[in-house]
């Protein structure tokens, strides 16, 4: 299959380990990946921050760019949440209808990572190998949003060499929230304390998650606090395999 | 009233509790920064979640309940005018007397003369959000009445000289050695004796009260739903002291916010199942008392109904915002929400906390006096999730950032940062600037303001060599 891959601002600019390891990953099972060079930002902050009319032209770029692809895949839940959910609504506020019809479709067809294995792809081994204690944090948009529900964790379940531990209270937000983290710092760093917590009683060497935000979150924290665990995208866990690690 | 054309007003200024001193992230950092205030929420929020998740789990149905919650409130807040007219009708057949406040001055005003006709200076209130909502408390004191809080946790508050923090718990930041030195240091009469053995202080609560019920003739309370098909009003409780003062006094006064209507006796079926089990984790509220106006002989002998607006036709001419007046006052928002769990609900500054209160309180007021609360949420969606009628506040949270007033140098940042993400040659070159910047510069742990409270507790990730799209270029 032909799969377009919206690598995300934040995944492009600051943790290109996990949009590389998407791509390394679908080529491995077989699939063409290609990268619209196009793509920007899908407009989440703009819109999670109270600025739609900004957002507007992110909207738009992100539709026309993905207009003529067949499939779209995101590694990154609370993007593929605002295209889902936020899109039609930013270009109906502004009056554009055709616009948000256009954005509906375009939402139909992007899928965040375990979304498009699971649904579309119908894998659940990929064939990877990652000898490692793993803890798996289901990041708000994708449980409550996108509702993914246990994909990624069937996922990771099949991965050899991986000890898959529970993480404690797992559905509480780590507190990141994008301009949330910023504006009300203080009650994202009490929540995070709590994750942090949680995370480190598991014992587990790595704490994933299919979102960058979060887990630069997490990881942030994590690393401040010299807790000796580290944060990897599920795209990086997914792609290793025997030769690579 | 006046007639009024034109577009509804808000809930006015200088009186009632529904606008803080501080913005939220200031009243917050106080919150936070007490760990007995931080423990006795943890403990109280888990526990409620915990039983309300069970009870909830065993209704099949409990899907379609909350859909059927939803659909009547829609159809309500669609025929509002008719169903409160209707109502007014329904009561006035059953010898009740209607007013309508058009704001917490016009309310607290006609309660306030209500009770000066009867010649009393005290009455016993029902536990009710309304009128904590439009400071009726306060105002009787004002007019020399005073008011008995009833609900023991309300009492507490009253006691304390303190604030309720929680819609259903008002007393949920106090743990029960607190309430104990509480009642020792206010309580009339009490024994000097007491531990804080919960049966002891409920039995404290329940001596002094019980006094009170029994020689007071003035009673007033809010509503959980007033059924327009009937007339009837509906209060539900845990304690049987709203039931009290329902029966016992010779005038009752009910202040009832206009989005209690409800169209049919038949629609308390679902919200009678709904409220409960999501609220307080029972099965079955233990206390339901209804009335339909006055019954000779039997109960108060003069019944007043007043409807209050107060800045709710105002949220009900916003299209997204007004599912937040679909909300019937269990709190389970509040007890899932991770943002109330840790700074508690005083630090919303209005009677209205965490999620609901987030989205209520502001449309009351209007965005400008409260433009902080919508912005009180990581926008995890725990809320939507929880809701019994299925008010999506996340999304009503999204709404309202977006009619806020922002901050001059967001503002900025936010057009910058558009400008160049609709730019993607323009957003390559700024993207190796950061690589740049970050060799040039402290590889460092501090931001600048406004960004340094993200930096305080979290090390920022260090900038790639290569973006991805300059790897994708290179392969």
């Amino acid at each position: 299959m032909r799969i377009a891959l919206f690598a995300s601002c934040l995944a492009d600019t600051m943790f290109p380990a996990a949009a590389k390891a998407t791509v390394l990953l679908l080529e491995r099972l077989g699939h063409e990946v290609v990268f619209p060079p196009e793509q920007t930002c899908c407009g989440q902050m703009h819109v999670n921050t109270g600025y739609q009319d900004q957002a507007l032209p992110l909207v738009r770029r992100y539709v026309r760019t993905f207009e003529p692809c067949d499939v779209v895949v995101a590694p990154s839940g609370s993007c593929v949440g605002s295209i889902r959910h936020q899109h039609a609504m930013v270009a109906r506020q502004a009056g554009d209808e055709g616009l948000a019809t256009a954005a509906e479709a375009v939402a139909e067809r992007t899928f965040e990572l375990s979304e498009l294995l699971i649904d579309v792809l119908k894998v659940e081994d990929v064939g990877a190998y990652y000898p490692h204690r793993v803890t798996y944090h289901p990041t708000c948009h994708s449980l409550r949003v996108l509702r993914v529900g246990d994909r990624p964790q069937r996922l990771l379940r099949q991965v050899r060499g991986l000890d898959l531990v529970e993480l404690p209270a797992a559905e509480q937000c780590c507190g990141f929230g994008g301009t949330f983290s910023v504006k009300n710092a203080d009650t994202s760093t009490a929540m995070l304390a709590d994750k942090m917590r949680h995370v480190i009683d598991t014992g587990a060497e790595v704490c994933t998650a299919g979102d960058a935000s979060c887990l630069m979150h997490i990881g942030g924290g994590l690393s401040r606090s010299g807790a000796g665990v580290r944060t990897v995208h599920l795209a990086e866990i997914l792609a290793s395999t025997e030769a690579s690690s | 009233m006046s007639t009024f054309l034109g577009m509804p007003v808000h809930a006015p200024r200088g009186v009632g509790h529904l606008r803080g001193d501080e913005p939220f992230p200031a009243a917050a950092r106080t919150a936070l920064a007490n760990p007995q205030l931080r423990s006795n929420l943890r403990h109280a929020t888990t526990t409620i979640r915990g039983k309300s998740g069970r009870v909830i789990a065993e209704l099949p149905d409990w899907q379609e309940l909350r859909s059927a919650g939803s659909a009547l409130k829609t159809y309500t807040m669609a025929n509002m005018p008719r169903l409160l007219e209707q109502l007014e009708e329904k009561v006035t057949a059953a010898g009740g007397v209607v007013h309508w406040a058009a704001d917490a001055e016009e309310a607290n005003r006609i309660v306030t003369g209500l009770i000066q006709e009867t010649g009393e200076r005290r009455a016993i209130k029902i536990k009710s959000m309304a009128t904590q909502e439009i400071g009726l408390n306060e105002a009787l004191e004002e007019a020399g009445i005073e008011a008995v809080e009833t609900d023991l946790a309300e009492l507490i508050v009253q006691l304390g000289r303190d604030k309720p923090s929680h819609i259903l718990v008002p007393a949920i930041h106090r743990n029960r050695a607190e309430i104990r030195e509480i009642f020792l240091r206010e309580m009339p009469g009490v024994d000097p004796a007491l531990t804080d053995d919960p049966a002891e202080l409920a039995g404290a609560a329940r001596r002094y009260l019980r006094e009170t019920f029994l020689s007071t003739k003035v009673a007033v309370s809010g509503a959980n739903f007033g059924v327009a098909e009937t007339g009837t009003l509906a209060v539900v409780e845990s304690e049987g002291n709203g039931r009290m003062c329902l029966t016992l006094p010779e005038t009752l006064i009910t202040v009832m916010g206009i989005e209690k209507v409800v169209p049919a006796w038949q629609d308390l079926e679902v919200f009678l199942q709904l409220l409960p089990r999501a609220s307080t984790g029972e099965r079955m509220n233990p206390y339901t008392s209804m009335w339909t106006g006055v019954t000779p002989g039997d109960g108060p002998q003069n019944f007043h109904l007043v409807l209050l607006d107060n800045g709710r036709t105002a949220v009900l001419a916003d299209e997204v915002g007004r599912a937040a007046l679909h909300c019937i006052r269990c709190s389970a928002c509040l007890n899932v929400c991770p943002v109330y769990e840790r700074t508690g609900g005083h630090a919303y500054g209005s009677v209205y906390p965490g999620p609901i209160g987030a989205v209520l309180s502001p449309q009351l007021t209007g965005i400008a006096d409260n433009a902080s609360l919508p912005y009180a949420s990581s926008l995890c969606g725990a809320c939507f999730d929880a809701c019994p009628v299925k008010i999506d506040i996340p999304s009503i949270l999204v709404h309202l950032r977006n009619q806020a007033p922002h901050p001059r140098t967001e503002k900025a940042a936010m057009a910058a940062a558009a400008y160049t993400m609709d730019r993607p040659r323009l957003y390559q070159r700024a993207q190796r600037a950061a690589k740049l910047a970050e060799l040039l510069g402290r590889k460092g742990r501090a931001l600048p303001p406004p960004l340094n409270g993200w930096s305080a507790s979290r090390d920022l990730p260090e900038v790639p060599d290569e973006s991805f799209r300059d790897w994708w270029r290179g392969r």
